[in-house]
């Protein structure tokens, strides 16, 4: 590698380029920019959606440029290489040198730049330079992991640090970014992310994808053995739960209720309760009003199934089932859909809304046909992800905590005790520094001068 | 009393103090500027007051949760976190300029809960994908953070009016803390912005992965706390560069404020947001 040449060459050209935080910078800055486009324009909707909205022209200039789908864009993946190179390059070229700062046996104390500091405290004591080392040397390994003393001229001098390891905070997040797109590129590669409807009783082994559309086989069956729903007294919704089986081949290894924040997960895939819907009615009750005798029949028939009428009225046949049905512009909620076939006519649409028990009368016929009652079957929607990734970025998330808070609140602090003869007394001087919260660090130089002068 | 009686006092009690920081900023005397104290204190204990009373009703009407559920309820948790890391900064550093800025903003963030016809004050039930105690933390550190960036936004207001005004000799802005000091306070406020940011963003991720099974989704909201940290990310970078001095990194600081609060509010008005962002 070309590194120690510097700016001989391409190649240390382009090293001195990734290794620099002005690259950074800019790339920072352009990811948070272009982020915005994304933002604004709907991302992953259907082309004739885009064509309505921007026009044949600005739709295909957008396209070009992947705008619709611009966060898998090849443009926006570039700009996560380039930030994934620069974090790399510039910690290498700074680790080697850091390395030998932190780990370094006997750390080098210069008394003199401690003696310039303009906020260093000092006083006297009556006490003699022997006595206050043996108190003062306690105090100082109470709060500094090392600590060194050194005779001087008139007296000695103890040295004390702490955290010259947290330099290498910066490194741990750098390191945590690095995870989270590696476990972003294992989860885009080897997962997907797909949707699975599953009426209750039913059995299913495949879902669909939710980016291609294909078809994707599980390696074992999800059986919906029941769905729920829970309502507060408000009327929205509490709860969404869902009983699932999981199978392999054809026998039940397990069986668990999922809710919404409580997924199941079995051999690496997460199911998650997303949706739901409801499923046409099997079984129907309906009454029968003969409008002129004002007779009522009740009978159950299940969806297609042809009866024959009491009465001679003919035949009727429910046919199908709409979770709305819209009539004149007015929506008529879940609805009913049937033919009577009278034994002598025509067959007749009757329209039989469950919200409007009434509705059928409006035909004017002989009969007035309306649900009774009918069982609610429901599907549930299951959303069915597989993401290897989550365990390298979990660990990213994790990382990038704990290094952001070495970072920012952890400091490397040094302190210089010098204590020297003047006359029958003892002169002492307090000084430190720290490479973070210089103000923080102030106060506390005043504090351990307040202690040791006690 | 109920807990919105009660913040509407506390809406009051941050406008008596701001204008009790500002009195006492703008006339220099020290008085109203200790008064200012004591009524930032109270506010921000009436404050805590009426987040734990709303707590309280919550499970009186048997649908118990934390209050921190909608928008209202987290501008009143922004307020009052923005109130304790200013008394925090005051009590450290002895000095109240920051009150001019960070009282009012206390102040707007309730007012603005209490007052827009948009939020509504009413405790309700949590609808099921709220219902993780992943939401709490991720809420707490989100406005733990924005409140960080609010008043690291308000110092670098500070030293950007005094940038310009140095040298008018007996202007408002020669008693203001030196430029050192302004820089080091923002740097700690961003930094600690950053990091609540950062678990905010990563406690939201698992949330979404433990209710939909994806950590990341670039929704708008995602997205633009991203961008967020993205600018912030920037600022601590670009404090490393040469040439990149006070001023440009009070204009960064700038940015990422209207950054949260775009993440905040102006999200709602783009296409395409989920339900959970609304009030
Ligand atoms: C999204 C990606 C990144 C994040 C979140 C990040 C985060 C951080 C943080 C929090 C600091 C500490 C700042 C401080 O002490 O105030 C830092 C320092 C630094 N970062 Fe990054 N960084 C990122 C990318 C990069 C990249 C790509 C480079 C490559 C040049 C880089 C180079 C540095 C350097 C040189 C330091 C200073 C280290 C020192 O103090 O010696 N960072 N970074």
């Amino acid at each position: 590698m070309n590194k120690e040449t510097g700016s001989a060459g391409f190649p240390g050209r382009l090293w001195k380029l990734f290794a620099s935080v002005r690259l950074t910078v800019i790339v920072l800055l352009s990811l948070a920019v272009t982020s915005i486009v994304g933002t604004i324009i709907p991302q992953n909707q259907r082309p004739e959606a885009y064509l309505n909205e921007y026009g044949e022209f600005f739709y295909r200039i957008l396209s070009a440029f992947d705008i619709f789908d611009m966060y898998h864009s090849w443009w926006f993946q570039f700009l996560l290489l380039i930030l994934s190179v620069n974090v790399i390059v510039c910690s290498i070229k700074r680790f080697s040198a850091l390395w030998k700062i932190v780990f370094v046996k006997n750390p080098f104390f210069d008394i003199s730049k401690f003696r310039d500091f303009s906020d260093k405290e000092e006083f006297v004591d009556t006490r003699s330079p022997e006595d206050l080392k043996r108190i003062y040397v306690p105090i100082v390994s109470r709060s500094f992991g090392y600590r060194r003393i050194e005779e001087t001229d008139n007296g000695f001098c103890v040295f004390a640090e702490k955290g010259r390891w947290t330099g290498i905070g910066v490194y741990i997040v750098h390191l945590s970014v690095i995870l989270l797109l590696i476990g972003g590129l294992i989860g885009s590669v080897f997962g997907f992310k797909g949707f699975v409807n599953i009426p209750e009783g039913k059995t299913i082994n495949s879902i669909r994808l939710s980016n291609t559309g294909k078809a994707q086989d599980l390696n074992f069956d999800i059986r919906c053995d029941d769905f729920s729903i829970k309502f507060y007294d408000s009327g929205a919704p509490s709860e969404y739960r869902s009983t699932l089986t999981i199978l392999e081949q054809g026998k039940s290894v397990l069986t668990r209720d999922i809710i919404v924040n409580d997924p199941l997960r079995y051999k690496g895939i997460n199911i998650f309760q997303s949706n739901y819907g409801e499923l046409p009615p099997k079984d129907i009750t309906l009454n029968f009003k003969n409008r002129i005798t004002g007779m009522s029949n009740k009978q159950k028939v299940s969806l297609g199934q042809q009866i024959n009428l009491s009465e001679d009225m003919g035949q009727f046949v429910v046919k199908g089932y709409r979770n709305s049905y819209d009539f004149g512009g007015h929506n008529l909620g879940k609805t009913f859909m049937g033919i009577l076939t009278p034994d002598n006519g025509s067959p007749v649409h009757v329209i039989m809304p469950v919200r409007f028990p009434v509705f059928d009368r409006m035909r004017k016929g002989k009969l007035a046909i309306s649900v009774e009652d009918y069982d609610r079957r429901y599907y549930t929607g299951l959303q069915v992800t597989r993401d290897p990734g989550v365990l390298v970025v979990y660990s990213g998330f994790v990382i990038m905590i704990i290094g952001c808070f070495i970072t920012f609140f952890m400091s490397h602090q040094r302190l210089c005790v010098e204590i020297s003869k003047s006359g029958k007394n003892s002169r002492i001087m307090v000084a430190g520094t720290a490479n973070k919260n210089k103000l923080g660090m102030q106060s506390r130089i005043k504090k351990i001068a307040k202690n040791l002068s006690k | 009393m109920n807990s919105s009686n009660l913040l509407s006092i506390v809406t009051f009690t941050y406008a008596l103090a701001a204008f009790l920081y500002i009195v006492s900023w703008v006339f220099k005397k020290q008085l109203p500027g200790r008064i200012a104290t004591w009524i930032a204190i109270i506010a921000v204990i009436g404050n805590t007051g009426g987040i734990a009373l709303r707590w309280i009703e919550s499970y009186r009407l048997g649908i118990g949760h934390a209050p921190l559920s909608n928008m209202y309820e987290s501008l009143v948790f922004f307020a009052w976190t923005i109130g304790v890391i200013y008394l925090v900064i005051e009590r450290t550093y002895q000095n109240r300029i920051i009150g001019v800025l960070a009282t009012p903003l206390a102040f707007m963030a309730i007012a603005y809960a209490s007052l827009s016809p948009n939020i509504s004050d009413r405790i309700q039930p949590l609808i099921p994908a709220l219902k993780s105690n992943w939401l709490i933390a991720h809420v707490v550190t989100c406005f733990i953070g924005y409140a960080a960036f609010a008043i690291a936004f308000g110092i670098s207001l500070i030293y950007l009016l005094k940038r310009k005004k140095t040298g008018d000799k007996d202007g408002f802005f020669n008693h203001l803390p030196d430029f050192s000091t302004l820089d080091e306070l923002t740097h700690q406020m961003v930094t600690l912005g950053f990091l609540f940011l950062t678990i905010g963003i990563i406690t939201g991720a698992v949330w979404a992965n433990s209710a939909w099974g994806s950590y990341w989704s670039w929704d708008p909201k995602e997205t633009w706390s991203l961008i967020t940290w993205f600018v912030y990310a920037t600022l601590l970078h670009a404090r490393m560069m040469r040439g990149w001095e006070g001023k440009k990194l009070a204009y960064l600081s700038i940015i990422g404020f209207m950054a949260v609060m775009f993440t905040y509010f102006g999200v709602n008005f783009l296409p395409g947001l989920h339900s959970y962002g609304q009030g």
